[in-house]
Parts: C-alpha cells; sequence; structure tokens
C-alpha cells in the first residue's frame, strides 16, 4: 500500500523508533525516566503502567509536543509527515458547526494542505473511512450531536485518512463501550496487518493480552519490554505499582547523568 | 411607503454614502465577527477596540483629525497589542484572555497617559462615536478596501482559521498553519475594528461585528449559512438604523447598534436556538 513501509519478509528490521536514555518531563519533574527501548517498524505496542507512569507524556514526545530534557528519541522517519497522533483528551470544540464528513475529511490535510480541492475521488475516501467505523448516514450531522463512541469513531475514521506509517493512540478505548472497543480494534488490527507501527496506551490487561503483540510497560523508568507473555507477568506488574508509589514531589536533581 | 425606506438614499448623498458604508462593514467586519464569537473571543473584539483608541488619539494629537494618522495610528496600537499578546500565550502558560487582557488595558493606560501629558481638551467623540453620516471619500475608500482585504483574507485563511477554531491541537500536528492562521486572523480583526471606528466609533464598532454573529449563530446549524445569515442581519440593520437616525434625527451609529441588537432578542424569542425554543411543545420525534 505504501511504498516506504517495510517489507513483511525483511529479515531484520531496523528499530524504526528508539528512546536512548529518554527523559521527559514538566517544570524538571520526569515523567519518563531515563527510558532506553527499541521499537521495531510494524509492531504493533500497548503501552503499559498505572497512572502517572508516563505513558501520554511518551507518546507526546514521539508526537513532537514535549521536548526530552534529557536523551534522545530517534525516528527513522519525518516526525510530521509519517506520525500520527490522536490524544487522549482532544481540544476539539464540541459546539462547533461543523460536521461530520467535514470533521474527517480533515484527516486528509496532509494531501489537500489549506487549498486543496476536496474531489470526487477523495470524497469517496471520507465516505469509505467513514463506513469503516460505522458511522455511515452521519455524514451531515453536526459533531456536537454525536456520543462519546461515536466521536470516538469519527476521530478514528479521521486517523484511517491521514495513512500515517506511525500511529500514536493515548487510551483510544476510555469511557467507551464493549461493541465500539472491538470495531476500533479491529481497525488497529487492519493498520498492523498493513505493516504500520502503532504505540497505544491501553489499561485493559485482557484487550493487550489477546490483540496487542508486545508491551512497553513504565512506571516512570522502563519495567520491561518485549513480547506480551513475558512483560504481562505478576512480577514485573508489582514492580511497577511499587515503583510507581514511590514518587517524591520534593525530589532532588538527578545524579544519574553524572556516572 | 417607497417615500419612507426609498427617498432618503434617493435624495440626500450622505445617506447613500453611509449605506455603502454599511454594506462595506457588513461584508467585512461582520464575518469576522462570526470568527471572534465561534473562538470564544466575543469579549476580545471589545478589548481590542480599547486597545486602538489611544493610537488612534495620538494620530488625532500629531496630526488633528487627519484620517492617514489616525488609521495608520490605530492599526500600529492595535496590531503591537495583538502580536504581544500572540506571543505571550503561544509560549507561555497564560491563555489568550489573560494575555490580551494584560495588554490592552496597557495600551489603554498609556493612551490616556500621553494625552493628558499633552495637556489638551481633545475633542475625542468622532473616535468614540464614528460619523456614519459624515463619510468622505477617504473614510468610504478605507472602510471598502478593508472589506476588500477581509473577505480576500478569510477567504485564504478559511480552512486553517476553522480548524484553528474547532480543533487547534489536530492543525498544529498536522501543518504548520496555525500560527498563521492565529496571527493573521487578529491581523483581520484589528483592520476591521479601525474600519468600524470611522463609521460607528471604537465603542460601537464590535457591535456590528458580534450581534449579527450571535443572532446568526441561534438560527444556523452550519457555517456557510451562519456566515451569510450575519451579514444579511448586519446589512438589514444598517439600512433600518439608518432610516431610524433619519427620520427619527438621533445618532447613527446607536441606532445601528441598537437594530442589531433588535435582531438579536427576536433570534433570541423566536430562533431554534433561542429561549423559548426549548419550551415549545415538542414535535413528534423521528425514527432515528
Amino acid at each position: 500500500m505504501n511504498a516506504a513501509l517495510p517489507l513483511a519478509h525483511a529479515p531484520v528490521r531496523p528499530p524504526l523508533l528508539a528512546f536512548e536514555d529518554l527523559t521527559l518531563g514538566y517544570d524538571r519533574h520526569p515523567a519518563v525516566h531515563h527510558l532506553s527501548a527499541e521499537i521495531p517498524a510494524g509492531a504493533l505496542v500497548a503501552v503499559i503502567g498505572p497512572n502517572g507512569a508516563g505513558k501520554s507524556t511518551l507518546l507526546k514526545g514521539v508526537a513532537g509536543e514535549l521536548r526530552p530534557i534529557g536523551g534522545t528519541i530517534r525516528l527513522g522517519c519525518d516526525p510530521h509527515r509519517d506520525v500520527a497522533y490522536m490524544p487522549q483528551r482532544g481540544e476539539l470544540d464540541h459546539s462547533f458547526p461543523v460536521s461530520v464528513f467535514d470533521m474527517v475529511a480533515m484527516g486528509l490535510w496532509r494531501e489537500l494542505g489549506a487549498f486543496g480541492r476536496l474531489d470526487g475521488g477523495r470524497r469517496r475516501r471520507v465516505l469509505a473511512a467513514l463506513a469503516a467505523v460505522g458511522l455511515s448516514g452521519f455524514e451531515s450531522r453536526p459533531i456536537g450531536s454525536l456520543s462519546g463512541g461515536q466521536l470516538q469513531r469519527a476521530r478514528f475514521a479521521r486517523l484511517i485518512l491521514q495513512d500515517a506509517p506511525v500511529i500514536l493512540l493515548d487510551e483510544p478505548f476510555a469511557a467507551i463501550d464493549v461493541r465500539t472497543v472491538e470495531d476500533l480494534v479491529a481497525i488497529i488490527l487492519g493498520w498492523h496487518a498493513e505493516g504500520r507501527t502503532v504505540l497505544a496506551v491501553v489499561h485493559d490487561f485482557e484487550q493487550v493480552r489477546r490483540h496487542f503483540p508486545s508491551c512497553l510497560l513504565l512506571a516512570r523508568e522502563l519495567v520491561a519490554s518485549g513480547p506480551t507473555a513475558e512483560v504481562l507477568t505478576e512480577p514485573l506488574l508489582h514492580r511497577a505499582r511499587h515503583l510507581s508509589e514511590a514518587f517524591d514531589d520534593h525530589a532532588a536533581a538527578c545524579r544519574r547523568d553524572d556516572k | 411607503m417607497t417615500e419612507l425606506l426609498l427617498s432618503p438614499f434617493a435624495d440626500f448623498g450622505f445617506m447613500r454614502r453611509a449605506l455603502a458604508g454599511c454594506l462595506a462593514l457588513s461584508l467585512g467586519a461582520t464575518p469576522v465577527g462570526v470568527f471572534l464569537m465561534l473562538r470564544r473571543m466575543s469579549l476580545m473584539g471589545d478589548a481590542m477596540s480599547h486597545a486602538i483608541l489611544p493610537g488612534a488619539a495620538l494620530g488625532y494629537l500629531a496630526f488633528g483629525l487627519s484620517l492617514g494618522a489616525m488609521t495608520v495610528g490605530g492599526i500600529v496600537a492595535g496590531l503591537v497589542v495583538v502580536f504581544a499578546a500572540g506571543l505571550v500565550t503561544r509560549s507561555s502558560v497564560l491563555k489568550e484572555d489573560a494575555s490580551l487582557a494584560a495588554f490592552y488595558l496597557l495600551s489603554l493606560a498609556a493612551g490616556v497617559m500621553i494625552v493628558s501629558l499633552r495637556g489638551k481638551n481633545l475633542d475625542l467623540l468622532h473616535v468614540l462615536f464614528g460619523s456614519v453620516l459624515a463619510l468622505d471619500d477617504g473614510s468610504l475608500l478605507l472602510i471598502a478596501g478593508i472589506a476588500t482585504v477581509t473577505l480576500f483574507g478569510l477567504a485564504l485563511l478559511f480552512r486553517p482559521l476553522v480548524l484553528e477554531c474547532f480543533d487547534p491541537a489536530f492543525l498544529r500536528a498536522v501543518s504548520g498553519w496555525s500560527p498563521v492562521a492565529h496571527y493573521g486572523f487578529l491581523v483581520l480583526v484589528v483592520l476591521n475594528l479601525v474600519a468600524g471606528f470611522h463609521a460607528l466609533g471604537t465603542l460601537m464598532a464590535v457591535g456590528i461585528m458580534i450581534l449579527p454573529a450571535a443572532a446568526a449563530r441561534l438560527w444556523a446549524r452550519g457555517l456557510p449559512a451562519l456566515l451569510l445569515l450575519a451579514v444579511l442581519f448586519a446589512f438589514g440593520s444598517g439600512v433600518a438604523g439608518l432610516l431610524v437616525s433619519y427620520h427619527a434625527d438621533v445618532p447613527a451609529g446607536p441606532a445601528i447598534v441598537l437594530m442589531c441588537g433588535l435582531v438579536y432578542f427576536a433570534s433570541l424569542l423566536a430562533a431554534p436556538g433561542g429561549l423559548l425554543a426549548g419550551r415549545l411543545p415538542l414535535r413528534r420525534h423521528l425514527e432515528s
């Protein structure tokens, strides 16, 4: 589908995304602390960990919205063109008079720019994306009339149109019913099958076990990363919970870099 | 009836000029007002008009009642406030309203200080209340020129501006248009407030921006309909205000803004988004 994507039979995939001693944070307080990990191209990774473990912060860092306060994020593609990021709470103004069709069509922004014409072919792609998320027939409804689950479906339709090789999803299943989750998971698995790299913050371990081949377990520091069966084990989860309880608001400056 | 409605415009040149000014303002300032309202910055127009006043007053102080000096002064003062506030909003923790309030208050205070230092008792009535019935060629060309620039500017910025209004995080993620849309729009706001103060004065220029926009929002569900309806409301109020002013011998600026208010109140009562809609007997609901 996309020539830039790595082939499935490529022998050893170079890491598409590598965190090298990465520290991200706010006001000098680290939210992600000295993280080193690699994510191969085409991976479907669940980012898990307790609240406050730095999962959202990590995605923000990859999306380029947060400057690292230490270490680096290496990305094997263009961070602006090739990464689609869906934040947990968008700043979407629900009262704005815009239709579901128009909102979803903006997923084509990288093709259209500010002046490109939404021609017949592109319109059909928008309608196809709406159909893929089960929102056919909702084209002309104002976005304010959508339920929470429908709005999440619309955001997924927009992501489909963004057609990005790297997709970052921050809690895509928060406050959404079982059936919607199933539909959205099917879309994510479709992206995985197409060879896209997907990082998703997920809280439901059952979901993770069933659908996500690999995991990144965070508790500000990296607890474990790798195949889901090896990461989602009680000792590691216990360690993550324990680490997250030890946060100190009055911490001294970190000296780990001095070594 | 014809006599009542048409002859004032047919008989008097100044009425025709005022009508042309109102049309230009409706086409330029009102669409800008629609976006101000949708960005929840309705009161910001009012604040900005205060920021412009000192610039216009300084121009008046230095060059007398000169169209050019007051226009340039107003635009410069407005742009300084807009860009300083925009810079603070985009790169500090302060939200748009706080940074804008800070700068327009400073601009206003500095303006008043400078005026009082000169110790002149300025006749600023023109700046405060405008002179829609005394628009000369220069003012009319200025207002029409700003309306033209505004229409082209909005057409160019339309898509980024809509996205900047309803999903700014998404626009920032997919393109570099966000600051262009933000600052470009604020420049249009300043230009239209300056155009407005020549006709209606700084105090009332915001009226023809926000009142028709708010009234139209009560009726329209889509953005194109909203823009069109707001322009129609504004121009209709302009015509009605001029006629009231002519027949009842009252100042034209306030009459026009009061007509906008009348449309607003009528919409509040009658429109589907208004006060009464929630109290009407329910219509049979749809199947899905």
